[in-house]
């Protein structure tokens, strides 16, 4: 079959480019792994302020948690909460323990949640133990890297995919390989198939790669089936993939196709969850709704953090395919640049 | 005779826009001919063979080829074509670029294996066919164009340029090529602008500014202009008096 040689082309082509295998591979990985890196680095130690009131048992159990405690007065606590000095402020309210996390860091706020929690439950067994819990700046929906983690590993298969996917097809235009095609009997359908299923293979490997690296060494929050989380990154993929061949047509170099990154794939990454659109005006919002991107970091939120099942992330899995079929049919309509038939 | 002609070229005139590129070109070439357009860059030879080829449409008028009005996918699997670039993949070595040609014609197995084989033998680069085509040099990569233009065994065989910036030595042993294939009853049409080149063709299309100025034998377009050389049948088509 035709589809099939070009497929075997480019499997072969794929092999001899190394770096741009490695690149797809590799350089998602390397910046996830960066972002694990800043965001969940070393264990945080958290600079807690205690009154006068709280027990020097639990005083004594904060520091054994790994905490740094300082005894301050309610004033001078909240004057150091403004200032950002200390993580925590932990005062007695007769004997229901009332902590006030300065909020603005997720990573501060977890570690000294985790490490008063500690504290308390380790001297007082009985778990009718509460803590209040308020906050001075910010508030426990705060994200953080496993909040927005998922959408990163969309987002980088997305801009990965799409830049290969551009500029090999680039190539293909611009070596004159695509019109020598044009000369064979390969009909346009064939050649967008072909080069759908070529790099798909490869795409597939990336997203499984990609999605067990985050998951299983960095060790992101999963809640849902990985099973789901290949479906939606390989969808992803494929999206990004017709995408970027198609948007090559209007590209006449490797420069040129880069200029499509600010245009497209940046205004993705932020409007695909990554940032809180909710303060946005509603009809800037709505923007995101043409944006493939969108439904994947939302399918992928869904799965690894609410560990959502099929009935909620089917809608965005229909619609990524929608996007991958909508793509695809404007390729063999913007090959008739090249011939009409 | 009676056959058909294997490429019929009927009043065919090509607009991109308003600027008109082909202008009413009439010509037919026979089974075993070679024929060849002579003109200068940027006469329209290359759109022309491109509307013989079926990569492009006429705007008015017909192309014919083995019977088929152009452009038609059946009939251009029977085409072999040799673009004025060399559009190979350079990362893949001669052997896998002939692969999958051969594979988009349809060949396989066995039948494949042998045309592949047959074909990089006759344009020399058997010792070679391991080699990443970025490594090759210029020569061998027009060799190896011409080589996966043949690799179907088609009966119309269209070549564009197909020996620009390669050297005297080679250019024999492709010239001498083409007439072997041309024995085999296959119509071929070679554009070029080299004048002695077209000497070597069995009748010669003169082309300029989108317009077929004359056609004939090499021995004819000379002798009906009294020219000593073909440059100079040349000038006196196109309106040029000494």
């Amino acid at each position: 079959m035709r589809v099939m040689a070009i497929v075997v082309r480019i499997i072969h082509q794929f092999f001899r480019d190394k770096r741009t295998l490695a690149l797809m591979i590799v350089a998602p990985m390397f910046v996830l792994l960066l972002m694990d890196f800043v965001f969940n680095g070393e264990e945080y130690t958290p600079v807690i302020a205690v009154s006068d009131n709280v027990p020097d048992a639990v005083v004594d159990k904060l520091k054994e948690a790994g905490a740094n405690v300082k005894e301050l007065s309610a004033k001078q606590a909240r004057k150091q909460l403004d200032d950002q000095e200390i993580d925590a402020w932990l005062n007695m309210n007769g004997s229901a323990p009332h902590i006030t996390l300065e909020g603005s860091d997720p990573t501060a706020n977890q570690a000294a949640l985790a490490t008063v929690q500690k504290a308390f439950q380790s001297m007082v067994p009985t778990p009718s133990f509460q803590l209040k819990t308020t906050y001075w700046h910010g508030s426990s929906d705060m994200a953080s890297f496993d909040y927005f983690g998922p959408v990163l590993i969309g987002v980088f298969i997305f801009f990965f995919v799409f830049l290969i996917a551009g500029v090999s097809f680039l190539r293909e235009r611009t070596n004159g390989t695509l019109e020598r095609l044009m000369a064979t009997p390969l009909r346009r359908w064939e050649i967008v198939a072909g080069y759908m299923i070529g790099f798909g293979l490869f795409t597939t490997v990336q997203a499984s790669l990609i999605s067990w690296f985050a998951i299983d060494v960095l060790d992101m929050m999963m809640e849902g089936s990985f099973g789901y989380v290949l479906i939606i990154t390989f969808l992803l993929a494929m999206t990004a993939l017709a995408l970027g061949m198609l948007l090559s047509a209007f590209a006449n170099s490797e420069l040129q196709m880069m200029q499509f990154i600010p245009l497209v794939v940046i205004p993705q990454v932020f409007f695909s969850g990554l940032f809180n659109l909710d303060t946005m005006e509603e009809w800037l919002r709505s923007l995101s709704v043409v944006m493939p991107l969108t439904y994947g970091a939302n399918a992928l939120r869904d799965i690894m953090v609410r560990g959502q099942g099929w009935s909620t992330i089917a809608a965005d899995i229909y619609v990524l395919l929608g996007f991958t079929v909508l793509f695809m049919v404007l390729n063999v309509v913007a090959l008739k640049k090249y011939r009409k038939l | 005779m009676a056959a058909d002609p294997c490429i019929q070229v009927e009043h065919v005139s090509k607009r991109f826009g308003k600027k008109i590129v082909i202008d009413d070109v009439s010509l037919n070439v026979h089974a075993g001919e070679i024929f060849g357009l002579l003109g200068p860059s940027g006469a329209g030879k290359t759109t022309l063979v491109r509307m013989i080829a079926g990569i492009d449409q006429a705007s008015e008028g017909a192309v014919r080829v083995l019977g088929a009005d152009m452009p038609e996918l059946t009939t251009m699997k029977r085409i072999g074509f040799m673009a004025q670039s060399d559009a190979l993949y350079g990362e893949l070595t001669a052997l896998e670029n002939m692969q999958f040609f051969a594979s988009i014609y349809g060949l396989r197995g066995k039948k494949k294996k042998e045309r592949i084989d047959d074909m990089l033998e006759l344009v020399n680069l058997a010792d070679d066919r391991k080699k990443p085509v970025h490594q090759y040099s210029g020569g061998m990569k027009r060799r190896l164009s011409l080589a996966i233009a043949l690799l179907h065994e088609p009966e119309v065989l269209i070549l564009d340029e197909p020996t620009v910036g390669i050297d005297p030595v080679l250019r024999q042993s492709i010239w001498a090529e083409l007439k072997q294939i041309q024995k085999r009853g296959t119509a071929i049409v070679v554009t070029t602008h080299i004048m002695d080149e077209a000497e070597k063709c069995g009748r010669l299309g003169m082309i300029r500014d989108g317009r077929l100025l004359a056609v004939g034998r090499p021995d004819e377009l000379k002798s009906e202009t009294k020219s000593q050389t073909l440059e100079q049948a040349f000038l006196h088509f196109g309106g040029v008096h000494q």
